[in-house]
Formats: C-alpha cells, structure tokens, sequence
C-alpha cells in the first residue's frame, strides 16, 4: 500500500478522489463555493453535501501530516505559541499548519473556513479546538451538543434533543451562509447512496471472519474506512469506491489470499487481533510492519468505527434523514459508555475468532485512553484471550520510541504463541 | 557433554546459561554489557564456558588434599586472567599515547606515570583474588578502574602528574579492550596456577589429571536462544531470538514452580509480568518512555554518592527513617540528594526514600501488569539490593496481603538466560534448534550467519 505497483485499484481511486477534493478546496473561493470546517465523529456530511458546501476535517489533515512527516514541525510551531507538551497533538498539528501556511497534503493551499460546525462535544478538546480556529479566522460556529450515551443507549429524548439543533440551530446556520433553503429531498438522495456504500463497507469488514482474513481491519481498515469517514459519504464517489473495494475483497476469498500489506499480500496469518485505540501516524509503516511481518492480521478494531457502527446495524436512513443523523452523531464509538466499548470488543473477539487484542492507548486522547486497562482487564475476563497494551501516540514523532514499541509488541507476539502452542500440546 | 545455551544481553550486563540436554544447570557467566553487544555476548559466553570446565574439575578431584586447593586454583585462574587483561590495557594506553596525546601533554610524563599505576595494579592484584570477598565486582573494567584512579589520584597529589589526561586515557583505553576477545586457554592457564602452587606431588598429580579431563571433556552446544534489551540489535538470527519477557518469565518459573507474578527489575526496565502454571506469560507490562526507577537509576544515585552500587542496599538498611523523595526523574531525584544532604539529613535516611520511590513504582507496574498473585518472585540485578528487597516485601505485603509467598533466588540476574535456555531446549526437542552465531568481533550479525561452536581448545592438554 506504499508504493503505486503495491495499490489496489479502489486505492487509486480513492487517491484520485482525495485529490480531486483538494482542488476543489484550493479553488473554493473562485468557484464561489462556502468551506466548512468540522470532525470525523458524528459528522454531518450528508447535510453539508445538500448544502453544497465543501467539509475540511482537520483531524484528517493532522494525521496527513503525521503520515508525511511534517507533524513534528507542526507541533514545535503550536508549542512556540503557547501550547503546552500535554495538549493534544492533533490540535498543535493543525494550529502549527495553520501558522506554517495551511498547506494541505497535497501541497495545495486550504481555503480558510466560512464556518466552523462543531457537531460533536463528546471530546471536550474539540470544543477548546474550534474556539482557537474562531480566534484565528474570526468565523462563526455552530455547535451541535451530543448527548453521551451514559446508560448505554440511545434514548427517544435524546434522538429528539439532536434532531431539533439540527432544525434549529445548524439548518439555519447552513441557510445563512450559502443563502440556500434546505431541501430535505436533496438529502434523502444523499441518504440513499450513504446507505448503499456502507452496505459494502460493513461486507469489507466482515470478511475478516474469514480465515484466512483478506483485509487488515486496522491498519488497511484506515484506507477502507477513509472515504465513509470523511467528505465522501453520500456520493457516487464513495458508492463506486465501496463496490469497487468490495470486489477486490471478494477475489481475495475467492484466492484465498490474505490482505494487502506494506511488503505486498501477507502470506501466512498467524495471528487474528483486535486492536483498541488509533494508530500511530507518524511511523505507521513501521507500525503497521511490526505486525505483518510476524504474520498478525487485525481482523477487527474499534478505531475504525468512530465514524459509525454500521456492522451493529445503523444505517443513513433516507426515510427520516434528521433522526438517522442525530442517531449517527450518537452512535459512534467515542460516545458509547465503558461498558458498551466493553461489549463491542468482546462481540468483536468472538466473532472474529481472534487470539488475542491489543490496546494501543495514545498519550494524546485522554477521552479515549481513559479506562482501557481496566478494559483490558475485563476482556481478558471475559473472554480468556489474552490482552496486550501498547502506548504512543497520534501524530507527535517523539513519543513513538520503535525500539520499546516494537519490543512490546514482540513480547505479546511471542505471548501469543507460547500459549498456542501449549493448548496445541 | 551436549548442552543447550541462553544467553541475555541486558543493558548492564549479558548473561549466559548452559543446561544439559535434560534441562539440567550445567554453568552460568556473567560480564558487563558494552558498546559492541557480540563481544558482550562471547564474553558471557566465555564465562560460562569456563565455569562449566570448573564444575567438571570439581566433580573429577575426589582427593580431599586435592578439593581443598581447588579455590586457590580458581583463584589462580582468575589472576591470571586478570593479569592478562591488565597487559592488554597497558598495551593499549601506550599505543594510544603515542596515537593522540602527544602534542597536547609530554609523553615523557604520562608513559611513566602509567606504567608505575599498572604495576601497582599488578603488585595489587593477587590480593583481590586470595580472598574473593575483597572484590567489590566481578568486571575487570570496575577494578582496573579502581586501582587505576586510586593510584593517579595519589601521583597526581603526590607527584604532580596531571590526573585529568590520565582518566581520559584509561577511559577511552577501556573502551578498545573491552570491544576485543582474547582467547582464552582455560586448560594452560590452571596447568600455569596449579604449577604456582606449592602442593605435595600426589596432589598435584591428581589435579593435572583432573584439569586435562575436565579440559578435555567434550561441551557441544547444540541450541541457543537469545534474549535481552534493544532487540532490534542484538547479534543473534532473528530466529533465534526470544522476548525478555517471555525469557525471565519462563527462568523465574523454573526456579520456583509455584510463581504466577513476576517483577524483574533490571538497568532500564521494569517489568511486571504473570505467569500460568507452566510459566507461560500471560500478561505483562513494563515502563515505557522513562527509566526512572530502574538499576541505572540506583547507579546514578551511587555516583552522586561516590559509593559503589553494592554499597546502596546496606547503607539504605541502616537508615533510622524514610525520608520521604518527591522527584521520579533520576536527573531530579539527585538534585534532590544533594539538597537534602545539605539540609543536614542523613544520606541513609535519604537513600532509604530513593529506593522506596523506586519499589514504588515498580508496585505501579505490577499493578497495570495485573496485580501480585501467589506465588510472587523477584528477579533483576536490582534484588541483589538489600533494601529493595526489604521493601518490596512490605509493599507487597500491604497491598496484597500477608500471605504472599515472595522468592528471590540469589541467582535472579540469570532468570532470563535460563529462561532463553529452556526456550533453546524446547526448540531443540521440537527439532528445530538454532545453531550458535560467531560472535567474535561481530558487531550486527546479518541473519543466517551461524557457525558452528567448538570448545576452546587446551594447548596443554591436547
């Protein structure tokens, strides 16, 4: 997946599709179109799309950077103006590219945002986030407030509470800035083809119950799960992505061949894991190489779901779009409580068959950091495959020591294999 | 004999184990870790080398005359050892004074200045050997180093010698010696101990037929396991290498079947690590960014102090209480030292809170690890220390019960070589063992660069 022999076709054409948004970014202004700015979780892509206004997601950006090596200056940028060690580095990374130019990952300039849309609150962070960019662009914001599924659903009050921001609060918001009224058939158009592609995203996922696995649900998840997470979703674009990647997968069962990896098909699974947490992006090859080339597969991870469960069920719904949305704002992983995030990982240790899952808890998100030994502890608990914990972070380069991480990892690896090899004697 | 062989490269020292083929001790070695990790490795490995001979001639001499001069044999050896190394360094002092340091300081007065501090060195020496307990370490580099900086700092007050150039020279001296592996003739060098000594003739008959057959007795090694810090570097074939984790989990569990939580605190790691009933790791966790708390942190302590890190454990044991030390980072827990010592409180006291920060903090990783179970087993250089050992009692027992069983084997530095040993075993009874890597002169050794392994040979016994 690093070099273009290495890319599958959707990977190509998933590269094109980014591409062809940042230049529609860099040419907003003189195509007189409004610029967004708003997060992966819970993110209102569908309704912006209806709106014709272009998203910018400045995690996006910031992990980019990380992946390109630039995070770091970045970083030491946001730290220069007053921003601690222990804020989260994607807020310096992004603040550090601002100041640095708001150059993109494709090298084209990023418009400044006509609006910022806050639409989800479960990480405080992001609130603290926006009111910088406020501060620098002097922009309006809106901000759509999430409840935290706190019992561990989705309650009719709190489905209601979204919906009516959403009719009043960021509609109106949306109107004002593109002088638009809201056509909510327009959005049930986007609805349908939001459903239609992750219908083959959740197809793409669950062929890792396959053995052996044809698909990396972590680090190759990352790719698979980039368009649906981000400005894509609702489009023809994405539809024909998520067919085209569904095919492919499919051929793999069909071979029997594992999934695609930095050195190429992975031929040998050893290992089925469940993976915790997000990625490091500064080093995510030699990440991503730690695992396969010790033959381990990550056959499902819960970081790959932050953009929506669709696996357990949900669906954009065309025929009542508002309450889908609000639903999805409240659905995704980083608002579910302890105890359903428990829930999940266990359904996902069964159902995988994993032999072991392991926690890669970032220094930079305490919200989603928080508790996961005690996680690990229970999942152990409950179902007696074995956890591991790994610690680094998103995209600051010095708190990746490769030397520790891949020593853990190895460890774990080695764990792992003692212990299928006693049960096998 | 056939045997197997683990050897752990650890940030301070490497260790090696030999077991016979029915998993059974044969001889350990240690020496300090160093800058090249493939001549740390042949050093261990020819420590533990010899010490196997040692045990051969031990089990051969039956003699009672005979058994009781085996020490001052072993002594014999060990001098003479030493005094080779010794030669090796004032060869290379010399060599370096006519490299580099001729312009900025006279030759003419370092050259004689270091040839009357290694012959106090020599005069010296067969003291440190007659009694083994007058050796405050095991490494050459620790009492060279001793005697060389006791001698010039007494011709530097005395005589005016210049005492910086004089360090710098043992110091980068040390370096070179340390990076080169001298063959060593175990059988030449007892022949040469055993001729030293003045014993009655039927002894001494008696002990060269024992030393030719320990000598001669074959030691093929036949499976290897390789473990240790820094994994990415160390000079075995991937293939052969075992996690640390898994290695002293797996040692420590031998050594006491009953253990299912393991601590092993060692130069730069802490690990908390449980085990199931065949030693098997299940769970593990270890520090990760910082080191603080680890040996390294008791040695930079022992520097500041002046004293040797031996000296740490007995002198914390003595304190009258535990004053209570804030900093976890190393570099401030010393600044803390020296605050507090000029505060006028007493360094035993103050000792005392530093080691139980450290026990601390390994109690944090123990409890992330999983918890403490019964049985609970101690291992790392760092329970060679007295007060660590004190404490993590007590902790253990305040916070897990009274009833926890804690081990500490006096051997516990070697937990994971044997551990890496008992891998190498399984290996080879599951037909797939890893051949020995040359690791003279070897600095990365490319995978799949094996040779096999001979036992040195003895010139005088051939």
């Amino acid at each position: 997946m690093t070099t273009d022999g290495n890319r599958d076709a959707s990977q190509k054409r998933q590269k094109a599709m980014i591409s062809d948004h940042f230049a529609k970014l860099s040419r907003a202004k003189e195509d007189g179109k409004k610029v967004v700015y708003t997060f992966v979780p819970g993110n209102l892509t569908e309704l912006l799309s209806a709106f014709d206004v272009l998203p910018v997601l400045p995690e996006i950006n910031a992990l980019q950077s990380g992946m390109r090596g630039r995070s770091g200056k970045y970083i030491a940028e946001a730290e220069k103006s007053g921003h601690s060690e222990d804020v989260c580095t994607y807020v310096k990374c992004d603040l550090g590219m601002l100041k640095s130019g708001n150059i993109g990952p494709t090298g084209e300039k990023l418009p400044p945002p006509d609006l910022l849309l806050l639409s989800y609150t479960g990480c405080f962070t992001f609130m603290k986030w926006f009111e910088l960019l406020r501060e620098e662009y002097q922009c309006p914001v809106v901000m759509l407030q999430v409840p935290y599924q706190a019992e561990g659903e989705i309650t009719p009050e709190m489905r209601k509470y979204v919906v009516d921001q959403l009719r009043n609060e960021v509609i109106p918001a949306l109107e004002r800035l593109t002088g638009t009224k809201y056509d909510e058939d327009k959005l049930r158009e986007k609805m349908k083809l939001s459903a239609r592609a992750e219908d083959d995203l959740v197809a793409v996922w669950e062929s890792a119950r396959h053995k052996p696995s044809p698909v990396d649900g972590y680090f190759g998840g990352v790719y698979y799960t980039g368009p649906i997470f981000s400005s894509f979703r609702g489009s023809q674009d994405a539809v024909e992505y998520y067919r085209e990647l569904r095919e492919e997968v499919e051929a793999r069962i069909a071979r029997g061949e594992g999934p695609t990896t930095p050195d190429g098909p992975l031929g040998n699974e050893r290992y089925r894991l469940v993976v915790e947490g997000p990625p490091n992006w500064t080093n995510f090859f030699d990440f991503w190489r730690m695992f396969s080339r010790e033959g381990a597969v990550v056959v499902a991870s819960t970081y790959t779901r932050v953009g929506g469960l669709y696996d357990r069920g949900f669906r954009h719904s065309p025929d009542n779009p508002l309450e889908s949305l609000a639903d999805y704002c409240l659905g995704c992983y980083t608002n579910l409580s302890l105890p359903k995030r428990l829930d999940l990982l266990e359904h996902y240790v069964k159902e995988y068959s994993a032999d072991g899952f392991l926690i890669n808890s970032v220094k930079s998100c305490n919200s989603f950091s928080v508790g996961q030994l005690l996680m690990l502890r229970e999942l152990e608990k409950r179902t007696g495959v074995p956890g591991g914990f790994i610690e680094s972070d998103l995209v600051d380069p010095r708190y990746f020591g490769k030397a520790n991480i891949e020593n853990r990892v190895q460890s774990y690896l080695q764990m792992l294999a003692a212990r299928m090899q006693r049960r096998a004697s | 004999m056939k045997c197997v062989v683990g050897i752990d490269l650890g940030s301070t020292t490497t260790k090696a184990v030999l077991l016979d083929e029915d998993g059974r001790p044969i001889s350990r070695g240690i020496t300090n870790s160093r800058s090249n990790y493939g001549v740390a490795c042949a050093a261990a490995l020819d420590e533990a080398r010899t010490a196997a001979r040692f045990s051969f001639l031990e089990r051969g001499v039956t003699l009672p005359a005979a058994r009781a001069e085996l020490p001052r044999l072993l002594d014999g050896f060990r001098l003479a050892l030493y005094l080779a190394e010794l030669a090796a360094l004032r060869e290379t002092i010399l060599h370096e004074l006519d490299r580099n340091l001729t312009r900025r300081v006279q030759k003419s007065v370092l050259a004689p200045a270091v040839e009357s501090i290694l012959a106090d060195a020599v005069r010296a020496a067969p003291e440190l050997f007659i009694d083994s307990k007058a050796r405050k370490s095991e490494f050459f580099r620790d009492l060279a180093g001793a005697a060389f900086v006791a001698s010039a700092e007494r011709l530097a007050r005395e005589g005016g010698v210049p005492f910086e150039p004089l360090v710098a020279l043992y110091d980068r001296a040390i370096l070179e010696v340390e990076t080169r592996v001298r063959p060593r003739d175990e059988g030449a060098l007892l022949h040469d101990a055993l001729a030293r000594s003045s014993v009655a003739p039927d002894v001494r008959a008696h002990l060269g037929d024992a030393i030719a057959r320990a000598i001669n007795e074959p030691l093929e090694e036949i499976a290897f396991t390789g473990t240790g810090y820094g994994r990415q570097t160390l000079p075995f074939p991937k293939s052969a290498i075992r996690s640390e984790i898994l290695c002293h989990g797996r040692g420590a569990h031998r050594q006491f079947p009953g253990t299912r939580t393991v601590l092993d605190v060692g130069g730069q790691d802490t690990k908390g690590i449980q085990v199931d009933q065949h030693g098997v790791v299940t769970s593990f966790q270890m520090n990760d960014r910082c080191a603080a708390g680890c040996g390294r942190y008791l040695g930079y302590i022992a520097d500041e102090l002046g004293i040797g890190l031996h000296e740490l454990g007995p002198l914390a044991l003595q304190a009258s209480r535990v004053v209570q030390v804030n900093s976890t980072c190393t570099v401030f827990a010393g600044a803390e030292l020296r605050e507090r010592l000029s505060l006028g409180q007493k360094r035993e006291d103050i000792l005392a809170g530093l080691h139980r920060g450290i026990m601390l903090r390994a109690m944090s990783i123990l409890a992330r690890s999983g918890g403490v179970f019964n049985e609970f087993t101690f291992t790392g250089g760092v329970c060679r220390n007295g007060m660590a050992v004190k404490l993590i009692r007590e902790l253990v027992a305040e916070s897990y019960g009274p009833d926890i069983t804690v081990n500490i084997d006096t051997d516990s530095i070697f937990m994971g070589a044997l551990g890496a040993a008992l891998y190498a075993l399984d290996d080879l009874r599951a037909g797939s063992p890893h051949l020995l890597p040359s690791f003279n002169a070897v600095e990365n050794l490319p995978p799949g660069d094996l040779v096999p392994m001979t036992a040195p040979a003895c010139a005088s016994c051939a």
